[in-house]
C-alpha cells in the first residue's frame, strides 16, 4: 500500500499545533503569566496563521547547509588575508561599528524571542518565535567568527562586549533594545518582529551589505545576505504577527498603533548610524541612504500600509518627518562623530573632494547648502593644525540617547530641543517623535542610563577622558582618532606598499 | 609558472577578542566555541527595568538561588555553536529519514500486531506533549538563565525537544495512515488518561517553577532521566513486536539523549562544585524532584510495561546514582 | 497608489533558475541589480511554480529549498507544494 504524503500545511498543522494542551493541574494563566497586562485581547489562538511552515528537521537541513556554506567562505577569507583586499583601510571602520553595536542586538533578539517563545500562548507563534530565536544566535555567532579575523589585524574591535555595555554611543542600540526586551511579548513581537524585522532591517542588512561586496569584503557579504535569508522568514512572522492582533480584536488597535508609533520612530533613530556608515563609512558608496529610505521604507514600508489600512492602522506617526530627515541625518550624525572622534572606537575622517561630489550628487537639495560648507571649514582646520574636536560633553536626548544635534523640521539651521515635566524634573529631547514616546511612559524613560550623565556623576571611572576611555578599555591613540594617523592606516600602508613591491 | 602564495607578512597583532583572551591567556588563539559564547550576554548599565518583572532586571544573576562567582564556568562540553549544533542535528536527521522510509517501503506499521499498535498509541504518543512541555522548560532557561554558555546550549535543547516531539508525531501519522486520528487519541490520553496523570502534573508543576537552575535541574536531570528513559531507553519490552521498529524510529532520542546529558551534567556538576550551598541547594532540589518524577512515572511504567512500577524505580535509582556521580548528595 | 510585490535573491547559481522561472511566469517583473544580490519587483503579486523551476533545474524542486536563495521579501506569503508566492492581494 502507498502511503499519501501529506500536503505542507496539513502536515505542519499536526506537527505543531497538536502538541500543546489546556493545563489543569496548574492555571493557564500562572503558566503564562506575562501575556495579559499588556491589554491585548486574543479571542482564538487558532486562527494564528503559520508564515513559513518548517518543521524542525527541514530547519537543521537547511540551516545546516547555509551554515556548511557560509563558514567555507569565512575560512578562505581568512587563508587569503582577505583583509588586503578590501577597498581601504578606512572599510574596517564599518565592521567595528557593527560589531560593537549591532551584533550584540542580535543577541538581545535572540534572549527576547526566546522569552516570546515561551511566553505567548499559542502554538504557532511560539514555535515560529522559538526558531527566530535560534536565528539571531546565529546571526551573532557568524559575526563574531567573521569579524574575529578582522580583530587580528584592526584595532577598535576586540572590546566589543565590554564596550557595549559603557560606550555613550552604543548606549543607543542597546536602550532600543532594552526597551523592547522590558516590554511584554506582545509589544516585544511588535516593537522587533514587526517594526525592526519587517519594516526597517532591509535598510540594516540589503543595501549595507551590499556595500560590503562593492568594497571587497565577501566574508561579510555572506554572513550578511546568509542572516538576511533567516530574515526572510523573520518578515512573514512580523506581518503575521500584526495582521493576527488587529483581526482579534478591534480593542486591540490603538495599542498596536502606539506600538507601532513608537518602535518606527525609534528604530528610524538606531538606524540613523546605519544612514552614516552608508553615506560617509563606506570608501566606495554603494547608494545613499536617501536612496535606501526610498526604497525600502517609502516603496515597501507604503504598500505594506496600504495593506494594512484595511484593519484602520494608519503609517506610523511623524514617518514623513523621518522621510525628510533622511536628506539630513546621515551628514548631522557623522559631523558628531567627527567632533567626538576622541570618544569613539573607531576612526573618522572628512570626506574628501571627490565623495563630497558624491554626496552632492545625491543630495542635491542639502549637501551643498548645509553640509559642504562645514566639511570644507574642517578640512581646511585640519590642514591648518587646528582639527575640530568637541570637547564639552554632549547633552543626550532621554529617549533615543543621541546627543542633541538634529535640526528643526524644515528648518536645518535650527536645531531641535523638546522637553517634558514629570515628577518636578525636566527632560530633554531631540524630536517630537522621542518627546511622545517619553511622555507616554515617563515612567520607564526617567530609568534611562544616560551616558553623560552617568560620567557626571562618576560612574564612568572618572572625570576626565582618559578615565573614561579607560573604563570604556577605549586604548586611546589606537581606537580612537582620526584614521590618518592611526595604527590602523599604518599597517593599511605597509600592506599597499608590499603589494606594489610584489607587483614590480 | 611560480605562484607566490605567501607574498606580506601577516603576523596579526591579537589572537582573539579581549575578554577572550583574558579568559585563555593572552597570545592564545581561541576556538570558534569560545569566541561565540564567552562573554556575549550584557552584564551591567541597563536601561529599564522590565515592566513585567520590575524586581530584577532583564538579565540578573539573582533569578536562581544558586550563586555562581562566573556563570561561564559551566561550559559544553560538547562546544556547540549554532553551526555546529546544526550540522550535528542535520546529520543525526539523515538516520530518522531514513528509518522514516524504510518502515514506510517495508509497510512497517501495518505490520505490527493490534497489541503492539496499541502500547505504542498509549505510551509512545502522548510523549510529544512531554517534549513540548520540555520546549518550553528549555526555552525558559533560555530567556530567563544568567550567561551564553548556559542559555545557548538551552536554546539547542528546546529545538531539540520540538524536533522530537515532531518525530513521534510523524510515528502517528505512520500509524494512522497520515489522518492524524492517532494524534488526536494520544491527546486524549496525554489529558486524561490516569496512567500519563502524574507525569503530566509533574511536567506542569514544572512550568510554573521561576528559579531558573532548579528548572535546569527538573528537565535534564528528573524528568529526562525518569520519565524519558523510561519509556525510550527501558521501555523495549513494552513494544512487543514493534520493538525493532519503534528502536529504529526513535533512534534520534538515543542519541539526543546521551549528547544532551554530556552537557547538562557538567553543567550540573560544575555549579553543584562552586560551593557548599550551590551543592546542598541542587541536591534537595533533585533528591525532591526525582522523587517526585519517580512518584509520577510509578503508574505510567505499571501500566506500560504491567510491572507494578518497578521500570520507573529503576529510573529513579539510576538517575540517584547519576546524580552521586554529579557530586549531589541524596 | 503602487503596491509592489517583492523577491530579494542572491545572485548566484542556485538562484539562477528560480529568477528564471519568476521572469517566464510574471509579465512585466522588474529586475534590481545589487552587487551580490538581484531584487525582483512587480505590482501586487509575484508567484514562483515548481514545475516552472523543475523544468530549469532537471530535478524535483521543493518550494522550501527558497530558504537558501531568499534574502529579502515584501508581500504576504503564500506557499503550498506545488508554489510560492508573494502578493498584496485578499
Amino acid at each position: 500500500m502507498s502511503v499519501k504524503k501529506l500536503g505542507l500545511k496539513q502536515r505542519y498543522a499536526h506537527m505543531t499545533r497538536g502538541l500543546d494542551w489546556e493545563t489543569t493541574y496548574q492555571p493557564m494563566d500562572k503558566v503564562f503569566p506575562y501575556d495579559s497586562f499588556e491589554g491585548i485581547k486574543i479571542k482564538d489562538w487558532s486562527a494564528w496563521e503559520d508564515p513559513f511552515r518548517l518543521t524542525m528537521d527541514s530547519y537543521w537541513k537547511f540551516q545546516a547547509e547555509k551554515e556548511r556554506k557560509l563558514y567555507a567562505v569565512i575560512d578562505a577569507f581568512a587563508q587569503n588575508n582577505g583583509q588586503t583586499g578590501i577597498t581601504d583601510g578606512r572599510y574596517a571602520n564599518v565592521l567595528k561599528l557593527f560589531l560593537t553595536g549591532i551584533s550584540p542586538e542580535e543577541y538581545q533578539a535572540h534572549r527576547g524571542f526566546a522569552f516570546a517563545g515561551r511566553h505567548l500562548r499559542g502554538v504557532g507563534p511560539r514555535v515560529a518565535a522559538q526558531m527566530q530565536s535560534l536565528d539571531e544566535l546565529r546571526h551573532i555567532q557568524t559575526q563574531i567568527h567573521t569579524i574575529s579575523h578582522y580583530n587580528k589585524y584592526f584595532d577598535g574591535i576586540g572590546e566589543f562586549p565590554h564596550m557595549h555595555d559603557r560606550v555613550w554611543y552604543l548606549s543607543v542600540p542597546k536602550s532600543f533594545f532594552d526597551d523592547a526586551r522590558s516590554a511584554g511579548p506582545f509589544e516585544f513581537m511588535i516593537a522587533i518582529g514587526f517594526a525592526f524585522e519587517y519594516v526597517l532591517t532591509n535598510l540594516l542588512f540589503v543595501p549595507f551589505m551590499s556595500g560590503a561586496a562593492y568594497n571587497g569584503d565577501m566574508s561579510t557579504v555572506t554572513f550578511g545576505f546568509s542572516a538576511q535569508s533567516d530574515e526572510s522568514r523573520h518578515m512573514t512572522l512580523g506581518i503575521e504577527v500584526i495582521k493576527f492582533l488587529l483581526e482579534q480584536h478591534p480593542d486591540n488597535l490603538p495599542i498596536v498603533q502606539k506600538w507601532v508609533d513608537k518602535w518606527f520612530w525609534r528604530g528610524h533613530r538606531v538606524l540613523g548610524l546605519v544612514a552614516m556608515m552608508m553615506d560617509y563609512m563606506l570608501p566606495k558608496p554603494v547608494m545613499s541612504w536617501k536612496e535606501a529610505w526610498q526604497i525600502y521604507y517609502t516603496e515597501a514600508g507604503g504598500a505594506l500600509f496600504q495593506d494594512l489600512a484595511r484593519y484602520g492602522l494608519r503609517p506610523p506617526k511623524y514617518a514623513d518627518i523621518a522621510t525628510a530627515e533622511a536628506e539630513h541625518i546621515s551628514h548631522q550624525n557623522w559631523a558628531i562623530f567627527y567632533q567626538y572622534t576622541h570618544a569613539a572606537a573607531f576612526h573618522t575622517w572628512a570626506p574628501d573632494a571627490k565623495h563630497m561630489d558624491w554626496l552632492s550628487e545625491k543630495y542635491p537639495n542639502t549637501f551643498d547648502k548645509y553640509y559642504r560648507p562645514r566639511w570644507e571649514m574642517w578640512n581646511q582646520m585640519a590642514k591648518e593644525g587646528k582639527r575640530f574636536y568637541n570637547m564639552a560633553l554632549p547633552q543626550l536626548c532621554q529617549c533615543c540617547q543621541i546627543p542633541m544635534g538634529y535640526t528643526e523640521p524644515g528648518d536645518p539651521t535650527t536645531i531641535c530641543f523638546r522637553s517634558s515635566q514629570y515628577k518636578g524634573e525636566t527632560y530633554h529631547f531631540c524630536s517630537d517623535g522621542c518627546k511622545d514616546i517619553f511622555d507616554a511612559e515617563p515612567e520607564k524613560f526617567v530609568q534611562s542610563w544616560l551616558p553623560v550623565h552617568q560620567i557626571f556623576q562618576g560612574n564612568c571611572g572618572g572625570a576626565t577622558i582618559p578615565d573614561v576611555l579607560n573604563y570604556y578599555r577605549l586604548a586611546n591613540g589606537a581606537d580612537n582618532m582620526d584614521y590618518v594617523g592611526s595604527p590602523d592606516e599604518k599597517l593599511w600602508n605597509e600592506w599597499q606598499a608590499d603589494k606594489l613591491k610584489t607587483a614590480v | 609558472m611560480t605562484i607566490q602564495i605567501k607574498t606580506l607578512d601577516m603576523e596579526p597583532k591579537r589572537q582573539t577578542f579581549g575578554h577572550v583572551a583574558r579568559r585563555i591567556g593572552e597570545g592564545k588563539s581561541a576556538t570558534r566555541y569560545q569566541e561565540a559564547t564567552l562573554d556575549v550576554q550584557a552584564t551591567t548599565n541597563f536601561h529599564y527595568k522590565p515592566l513585567y518583572e520590575p524586581e530584577y532586571w532583564t538579565y540578573d544573576p539573582r533569578k536562581t538561588r544558586v550563586v555562581m562567582e562566573d556563570w561561564y564556568k559551566p561550559l559544553d562540553p560538547r562546544q556547540y555553536y549554532y553551526a555546529t549544533y546544526n550540522i550535528s542535528r542535520a546529520t543525526m536527521n539523515q538516520a530518522v529519514e531514513r528509518s522514516f522510509t524504510f518502515a514506510e517501503e517495508r509497510g512497517l506499521a501495518e505490520k505490527m500486531s493490534a497489541d503492539a499498535r496499541k502500547q505504542v498509541e498509549t505510551f509512545l504518543l502522548p510523549l510529544r506533549h512531554l517534549h513540548w512541555g520540555a520546549n518550553m522548560n528549555m526555552t525558559e532557561i533560555t530567556q530567563r538563565g544568567y550567561g551564553t554558555a548556559v542559555t545557548a546550549p538551552a536554546i539547542f535543547s528546546s529545538g531539540d525537544h520540538l524536533g522530537m516531539a515532531q518525530i513521534v508525531s510523524r510515528i502517528g501519522l505512520l500509524l494512522d495512515g497520515q489522518t492524524g486520528v492517532s494524534l488526536d487519541m494520544a491527546k486524549e490520553v496525554w489529558v486524561n488518561d490516569p496512567a500519563w496523570q502524574g507525569v503530566r502534573k509533574l511536567i506542569e508543576d514544572s512550568l510554573v517553577e521561576r528559579d531558573w537552575f532548579q528548572l535546569f535541574v527538573i528537565q535534564t536531570l528528573a524528568i529526562n532521566g525518569v520519565v524519558f528513559d523510561l519509556i525510550y531507553k527501558m521501555g523495549d519490552a513494552g513494544w512487543k513486536d514493534a520493538q525493532l521498529t519503534i528502536a529504529m524510529l526513535t533512534v534520534f532520542m538515543t542519541d539526543w539523549r546521551a549528547d544532551e546529558s554530556r552537557w547538562s551534567d557538567a553543567v550540573i556538576r560544575t555549579v553543584a562544585a562552586e560551593s557548599e550551598e550551590n551543592r546542598a541547594l541542587i541536591s534537595q532540589w533533585a533528591a525532591t524532584w526525582i522523587g517526585a518524577a519517580v512518584e509520577a512515572a510509578r503508574p505510567l511504567a505499571a501500566a506500560f510495561l504491567t510491572d507494578n512500577g518497578a521500570a520507573a524505580e529503576a529510573a529513579g535509582e539510576a538517575t540517584v546514582a547519576r546524580a552521586r556521580a554529579l557530586g549531589l548528595t541524596l | 497608489m503602487s503596491q509592489l510585490a517583492s523577491l530579494t535573491f542572491y545572485h548566484n547559481d542556485d538562484a539562477r533558475p528560480v529568477i528564471d522561472a519568476i521572469l517566464a511566469d510574471n509579465p512585466g517583473v522588474q529586475v534590481l541589480n545589487m552587487p551580490g544580490a538581484v531584487k525582483l519587483d512587480r505590482e501586487g503579486e509575484i508567484v514562483i511554480k515548481r514545475a516552472s523551476v523543475e523544468e530549469r533545474l532537471g530535478r524535483p524542486w521543493d518550494p522550501q529549498e527558497i530558504h537558501l536563495i531568499l534574502i529579502s521579501m515584501a508581500g504576504n506569503l503564500d506557499e503550498d507544494d506545488d508554489r510560492f508566492s508573494v502578493s498584496w492581494k485578499h
